[in-house]
């Protein structure tokens, strides 16, 4: 699991260095086209400064940003104690420095994502939809999954390749629009020779315009689909129960409804593509392998949970050749599969209301409990006097105290709060 | 000339090859201690659950009494033998996860008790307790393989013999039941 991490740290370095230098040299390329001679070095400058500029956007504000766009919520232990607990119990299997924040997403799309540059601020997000699918040990599963994103520094490095190849797609966008729409050099070169160097030049400015997006990205997918391989290797070793995971995957690329709304620079730490079709195979432009051959390898890893064993069963699957280095495999030892915990079996509806109602505390909602059993839940700032069940009709008197709440609220210029038609 | 040079200059990368090594293994040493007092961390989290759980159950179970103090019991010897050493402390501690593994099951009569969501908290709590003991445990052993396999391997088995750095010893279990099923069910 170290010398994971290590030989991760070494390819991440390389790939990122490389993407650098593609990077550099579409800037260099750039800039002569534009203007040869000197402006190959204030292209290759430029295109530094957009990459630091991106960088430092993406490392400073990026994670609250990623979080606020996708709608999450921080949840304490308090207000989702089985969720908080999961993760805390991944956390100590992985050797996390500090516990990661936990967040939660209002979405009936099954989906779970990871972010932090650090392992000692990173953060975990799932949304409702996957919290009412799944049992205890599908949960522990994606969780791992997402935990293994952050052990292994995944989102570490995968937001800095993805930096380094949104800045090269920019420039080249920009280069090949400005070309089409007319825009050109700004100095004629006057002898007949620098005009024909210039001419080679200008033609392989714009094939490595045409070439290093697609180069740069087929690399970084490439990337996000082995860290996806090792994220499962990581979550099969953390729980030693790769079923759990397996299943979790099944129930999640079942699902066939709306997408979720996130953006693209989280999906290589989301739990599966957000942005795909369910189920659709894998290219090289996929930020996630297959589900249906990740479920594969899981399930057939034979009795074990360690490192290699997984190596052995995505060996048995891909014709020979294994995800995981030799360096890391040295030495480990296997340690066998745990017996599934018998929860009870909650049925979907009692796992729907119960990560519901997690949302609905966080939101302040108060409740009225009725005879016949139902609870009815107030938003915060309802204002009227008294509403009647929804189930059995009889009339509730709301408390005093959610109306002086609410006139509160509205004397603030707030809204009032209406209950969700259901 | 060329060549002393060329002799203090292989010394000298050497050097910081040993310094490095050396740092290295007493990084994962340092680790391994550390990953030890999670354990106990989680240990003492049991141990402060317990009476809180007693507490709830006392009133629902009032045939269970035996069991329950069964359960107190077990609990202070547990605490008492957590200073006293590895083999005490992980004897007491399985019998103290038995008389609750135990205990668990006697709840499944009492559907009351179930319904209880003080108790349903509590149950969720040391549950989760219970996984988190054995996952401090399992990422103790994970390290302390990481360690021995570094005082074995070379280069670094050079230098972890020259300085004492000892191989350290693997969590083993002592309760056979307790291995069969390494979590409390309910």
């Amino acid at each position: 699991m170290w010398d994971l991490i290590q030989s991760n740290k070494r390819k991440s370095v390389a790939l990122i260095f490389f993407l650098a230098v593609v990077l550099i040299a579409l800037g260099y390329f750039v800039g002569f086209y534009i203007a040869p001679g000197d402006g190959g070095l204030y292209g290759a400058v430029a295109a530094m400064l957009v990459w630091t500029i991106m960088m430092a956007a993406s490392v400073g504000g990026g994670e609250a940003i990623l979080l606020a766009s996708s709608g999450a919520r921080e949840v304490d232990h308090n207000a989702a104690p089985q969720l908080f607990n999961i993760v805390e119990e991944m956390k100590i299997a992985a050797g996390l420095p500090a516990m990661p924040r936990v967040f939660i997403i209002d979405s009936d799309v099954p989906n779970a994502f990871a972010v932090g540059l650090n392992p000692k601020r990173a953060a975990v997000a799932v949304t409702t939809g996957l919290l009412s699918r799944l049992n205890r040990d599908e949960l522990q599963g994606v969780i791992a999954h997402e935990i293994g994103h952050i052990a292994n520094r995944d989102t570490l490095f995968m937001t800095l390749a993805g930096v380094t190849v949104g800045a090269v797609i920019i420039i080249a966008d920009l280069f090949l629009r400005g070309l089409f729409y007319g825009g050109g050099r700004t100095r004629r070169s006057s002898s007949r020779n620098e005009g024909q160097g210039a001419a080679i030049m200008a033609i392989l400015s714009i094939i490595l315009a045409i070439l290093a997006p697609i180069l740069a990205q087929i690399l970084y997918f490439a990337c996000s689909r082995r860290r996806e391989y090792l994220a499962d290797a990581s979550s099969a070793q953390f729980t030693r129960y790769p079923e759990g995971l397996a299943t979790a995957l099944e129930k999640i690329s079942g699902y066939h409804g709306e997408r979720l709304q996130i953006s693209r620079a989280v999906a290589p730490m989301m739990i599966i593509n957000p942005l795909a079709a369910a189920g659709s195979s894998t290219s090289i432009f996929s930020t996630h392998p297959a589900t249906e051959d990740r479920i594969r390898v899981l399930r057939s890893m034979a009795g074990g949970s360690s490192f290699a064993a997984y190596d052995q069963a995505f060996r048995s699957a891909h014709g020979d050749h294994g995800v995981i280095g030799s360096a890391t495999l040295r030495g480990v030892s296997e340690f066998g599969v745990r017996k599934p915990s018998d929860e009870p079996a909650a049925n979907a509806s009692q796992r729907m209301r119960s990560a519901k109602n997690i949302l609905h505390n966080l939101n302040q909602f108060s409740t009225i409990a009725c005879s016949c059993g139902l609870k009815i839940k107030l938003p915060p700032g309802f204002d009227r006097p008294s509403l009647a069940c929804p189930r059995c009709g009889a009339q509730h008197v709301v408390p005093p105290e959610l109306l002086a709440a609410a006139a509160a609220l509205q004397a603030a210029g707030g809204t009032p709060g209406r209950p969700p038609s259901a | 000339m060329i060549a002393l040079l060329l002799i203090v200059g292989v010394l000298m990368v050497l050097a910081v090859m040993v310094i490095a090594m050396y740092n290295g293994l007493v990084v994962t040493r340092n680790q391994v201690k550390n990953a030890w007092s999670q354990i106990d961390v989680q240990l003492k989290r049991r141990h402060d659950l317990i009476p809180n759980l007693v507490e709830t159950a006392k009133g629902y179970v009032k045939h269970e009494r035996e069991t329950l103090e069964n359960i107190t019991k077990a609990r202070n010897l547990a605490t008492q033998a957590s200073g006293a050493g590895a083999a005490a402390a992980g004897k007491a501690e399985g019998e103290l996860s038995g008389a609750l593994s135990k205990f668990f099951l006697v709840v499944e009569n009492y559907p009351d008790l179930k319904a209880n969501q003080n108790f349903l908290a509590l149950q969720e709590e040391l549950s989760s307790t219970e996984n988190k003991i054995s996952f401090a445990r399992q990422f103790y052993n994970d390290i302390v393989l990481n360690y021995n396999n570094k005082t074995e391997q070379f280069p670094t088995n050079i230098i972890a013999g020259s300085f004492g750095f000892k191989r350290a010893e693997f969590f083993e279990l002592t309760a056979p039941a307790e291995r069969e099923t390494p979590k409390v069910q309910f």
